[in-house]
């Protein structure tokens, strides 16, 4: 019942993967087995938590609605590329450390980055957008306050 | 740094996409378990054809009930009723099936994605049967004696019927308090079936170790050694041989990390296979197998005095457990049952709770066991008292308070197996702390201003009691290496609640040391020897209160030594900065790491002291504390949809003593997130035939931050617990506690209607055919 694999190249956080993959095998499942990526978390595999969440091409997209060899050649950036090095975090991830934006940390990768598509998208949001773009993720811990305070924070770092 | 707002020590990696949660290890050679369930609620089991699904390539086993007969069901870890043994699941559904998504077979394969399409091929022949839905309707037949005999390991004569177990409670006078009542008030409501949801599915791993023999598990959570221990005798093996490891864990809330079928399973498989097993559920399964909760119906009658004072409580209700007893037995009714009465003095009281059998996923704890649901019927008579006698709300729960001068406060019953003593707590004044704080007389005047104007909107308020800090023991070690790196070892859990950062803040208190040279150590069988886990808001209470001492003792044992080491009395000395110096004399110093390396066991013998600077500590106590709060929430109605919006939440809720106050905050707006989805959002509907109607996240609504309001939370602590040496009550669950109950009252307060809401989730189409029948919508 295993279906032939197909070789597939994929650039994530700058580095190139080059493995072979069922064609049915989501973004998400590569990204954790094949790509030894393990920071994209599932949920629910069916696009409502968005736990997955990664940037394509820059854009944020769920890794569990897409497959992998939808995904050949283009730029891929998941919670592991976004921090610049060991010793410094992301402003995102500074931000929600310095706010409590995250208790068990299982959302909180595809929070970071539905937050840094968002912002590199739109770097000064109002309140109301970030409210309406961020509720696209499922935090079940935190009650979301610290997770907005955290973003609008990230915000004016980065602006800076 | 105790009481301090430390970051958290466990963000930096969870941040950097490093943890290591249930799905995120493999090993070479694994094979991966799919659980075919049932897919019908009721039936006999005919039988179950596995020819085709061990034919797919790379398919290595299908087992069913019959492979795995030796073992027995699941027993009981908390509040456990003999009489509830017969109800109890057993791994593999041997003649019947009793809810949709109950195992039957399991399939182990080469990879998820193999196991998924054989399971598919396994076909299971089933009798279907009427299911049964009510949890308070008719007591109906619902074991034979067969199968009573196989859930007790015991033989049982006759059948039994649907209500595996009945709760009483009783003190005082009922009778006559009603005989000579002013008035008799009664409410007849329902919380509906909900439950923690995690956002990590639930997920286990196995191997045996060839070099050791051991059989590691991992994915553990909750209650790791009770898990360990179960386990091992599940399928025979020493405890000492089973060690179970807990990664992180993406959330907890009660249902996560008790043990299901799957824990036992997945080990067996790796044991009598010889290769490594796991298991990781998808959501589908997570939401029809993981524990359920809440459904509960309430009948409350009060007998009530002119002012208003409550002289007797009687109550029934009756809990919806679903098709098996697990791992709680009867906690989630015995805590409603010693619950109930709350804040308020109730001079007499009687209850009854039948626990009754149903067609659904088993039900167990979630955050707030008991008291949401027991709130939500007791704060929704209080309304209903002051509306029938034209009492403010409030005014009603003030006068019925447990007075400061009366603390400690006894009720002559029992809570989990403990006396029920109400520790400390001045109710009325953290009502008017919050009264202050939050202007609620000028928040009312403005929702009453908006009402006047044609809004629909009101303000709601719900008082309740937690309990949190049961026992009876937990441990803790602390070493310091000769570099001056402590380590914490404890039996605690971590959920996700960052109990590594509040044992780390003790440690760093107490040895004057930076946080992020300590380490804390949990949730591993092989590191330390007793833990009794992560639930009932107990861990910052019993394994705080264990840290505090062996850090103490640390201290102590390095003052002896520094003390020999200057030749000096240890009252001469100082703990600064991770090193002991002499008064007045920081030049005389010796680090920590340093008395370290002075007690390497030649030279500790020498002194006469054991080895190492290292202590182990543990800490009793016999009672649990009871933190107390108030929830107050402003609710506004779209009269067209009947949607109902929650403008503005408050909590005031008196800790005795915050250990780390962002993290308090924390647990508590988080509880609102989920008491809120319970007030208005998530339920798992059943239809007729038993199916049920919520097993994707399109159809169980959690709240997004769409739905969150504003949460301010006032967190005081003017009443310290007299029974740990900190003086702390768990903040874990008493965000979520009154949320059911506050919510509606304001959506009551809204419509203008008392005693409207008496079931929840209050779904807009609930308001909405409420608004058409009074004719107010638009």
């Amino acid at each position: 019942m295993t279906s032939p694999t197909v070789p597939l190249r994929l650039f994530v956080n700058g580095d190139r993967h080059e493995i072979q993959v069922e064609p049915r095998k989501t973004l998400a499942d590569a990204l954790r087995e094949d790509c030894g990526l393990t920071g994209t978390h599932l949920g629910c595999e069916h696009g409502v938590c968005g736990a997955c969440t990664i940037l394509v091409d820059g854009k944020p997209a769920r890794a569990c609605l897409m497959f992998a060899v939808q995904c050949e050649g283009m730029s891929i950036r998941t919670v592991e590329g976004l921090a610049p090095d060991d010793e410094t975090l992301h402003p995102l991830q500074q931000a929600f450390w310095d706010n409590h934006g995250l208790q068990c940390g299982f959302c909180t990768p595809g929070f970071l980055m539905l937050a840094a598509g968002v912002l590199e998208e739109n770097p000064e949001p109002t309140e109301e957008e970030l409210v309406e773009a961020l509720s696209s993720n499922l935090c079940r811990c935190t009650g979301y306050q610290n997770i907005l305070k955290a973003t609008q924070c990230a915000a004016e770092a980065m602006r800076e | 740094m105790i009481g301090g707002s430390a970051r958290r020590v466990e963000d930096p990696v969870l941040l950097r996409g490093r943890g290591r949660f249930a799905a995120d290890s493999t090993v070479s050679g694994q094979l991966h378990l799919r659980v075919v369930r049932a897919g019908v609620a009721h039936g006999l089991l005919r039988g179950i054809d596995t020819t085709a699904a061990l034919a797919v390539p790379g398919v290595a086993a299908v087992w069913t009930a019959v492979d795995v007969a030796d073992l027995p069901p699941i027993d009981f870890r908390l509040t456990a009723l003999d009489e509830q043994r017969p109800y109890r699941q057993p791994v593999l559904a041997r003649t019947r099936v009793r809810y949709v998504g109950e195992p039957v077979a399991v399939v182990l394969a080469s990879s998820e994605y193999v196991a998924e399409d054989a399971a598919e091929l396994v076909e299971v022949d089933i009798d279907p049967l009427p299911a049964v839905l009510d949890g308070s309707g008719d007591v109906v037949p619902w074991l034979t004696a067969e199968e009573a005999s196989w859930g007790a390991q015991r033989e049982i004569a006759m059948g039994l019927g649907s209500e595996s177990a009945e709760i009483r409670l009783e003190y005082g006078d009922v009778a006559a308090a009603f005989a000579a009542a002013h008035r008799v008030v009664e409410v007849d409501v329902t919380i509906g079936r909900h439950s923690g949801v995690p956002l990590e599915c639930r997920g286990v791993s196995a191997r045996v170790d060839p070099s050791t023999g051991v059989l590691v598990v991992d994915g553990a959570a909750k209650v790791p050694f009770w898990n360990r221990d179960a386990i091992a005798r599940m399928i025979g093996w020493n405890p000492r041989d089973v060690h179970l490891r807990e990664g992180h864990v993406g959330g907890g809330f009660g249902p996560r990390g008790e043990l299901y079928p799957e824990d036992v399973l997945v080990p067996l498989a790796a044991v009598r296979l010889g290769r490594p097993v796991r298991w990781i559920a998808d959501r589908q399964e997570d939401l029809v197998s993981t524990n359920h909760s809440r459904d509960q119906r309430h009948v409350l009658r009060a007998a009530v005095d002119e002012t208003g004072v409550v002289t007797a409580l009687d109550g029934q209700f009756w809990t919806d457990q679903g098709a098996y007893v697990r791992t709680h037995s009867a906690t989630v009714s015995s805590l409603t049952a010693s619950m109930l009465p709350g804040p308020y003095r109730v001079a007499s009281y009687r209850v009854s709770g039948r626990i009754r059998m149903t067609n659904k996923t088993p039900a167990g704890t979630y955050r707030s066991p008991g008291r949401y649901e027991g709130t939500f019927a007791r704060e929704r008579l209080m309304d209903q008292i002051a509306n029938e006698l034209g009492l403010d709300r409030l005014e009603v729960r003030r006068r019925n308070f447990i007075p400061v001068e009366e603390m400690p406060y006894q009720r002559p019953i029992q809570a989990m197996g403990t006396e029920l003593i109400y520790d400390s707590g001045d109710y009325a004044l953290l009502m008017d702390k919050l009264e202050e704080r939050f202007e609620l007389a000028r928040l009312r005047a403005d929702v009453q201003r908006r009402r006047a104007a044609g809004e629909c909107v009101g303000i709601g308020y719900g008082w309740f009691v937690e309990k949190s800090g049961l026992g009876p023991y937990e441990g803790a070690e602390v070493e310091v290496d000769t570099t001056g790196a402590v380590t914490v070892t404890t039996g605690t859990s971590s959920v996700g609640q960052g109990v590594d950062t509040v044992l780390t803040q003790v440690v760093a208190d107490v040895l004057d040391v930076d946080l992020d040279r300590v380490r804390a150590v949990r949730g591993q069988t092989d590191r330390f020897g007793y833990g009794r886990g992560a639930f009932a808001t107990r861990q910052s209470v019993m394994a705080g209160s264990a840290v505090l001492k062996a850090a103490e003792a640390v201290r102590v044992k390095a003052l002896t030594v520094a003390a020999e080491h200057f030749e000096i009395s240890p009252d001469d000395l100082e703990v600064v900065q991770g090193g002991i110096q002499v008064v007045g004399n920081a030049d005389a110093r010796i680090s920590l790491g340093e008395v370290a390396a002075l007690l390497e066991p030649q030279h500790a013998n020498r002194l006469g002291l054991t080895p190492g600077l290292l202590a182990e500590e543990w800490f009793h106590c016999d009672h649990m504390t009871y933190p107390y709060g108030v929830h107050v929430s402003v609710v506004r109605i779209d009269r067209e949809t009947g949607g109902p919006t929650v403008e503005r939440y408050l909590v005031g809720y008196d800790v005795g003593k915050a250990l780390n106050p962002t993290l308090v905050e924390g647990q508590i707006t988080g509880g609102v997130a989920q008491g809120l989805g319970g007030a208005l959002l998530e339920e798992f509907r059943y239809d007729e035939a038993g199916q049920p109607q919520a097993s994707t996240f399109m159809d169980y609504l959690m709240p997004t931050m769409h739905e969150m309001p504003p949460v301010d939370v006032l967190v005081t602590e003017d009443a310290p617990s007299p029974l740990n040496p900190l003086g702390i009550k768990g903040a874990g669950e008493g965000g979520v506690t009154a949320a059911a109950a506050c919510i509606a009252s304001a959506i009551d307060d809204a419509l203008q209607s008392p005693g409207f809401v008496t079931r929840t989730p209050v779904r807009p189409d609930l308001i909405r055919a409420h608004l058409a029948t009074t004719g107010t919508h638009h």
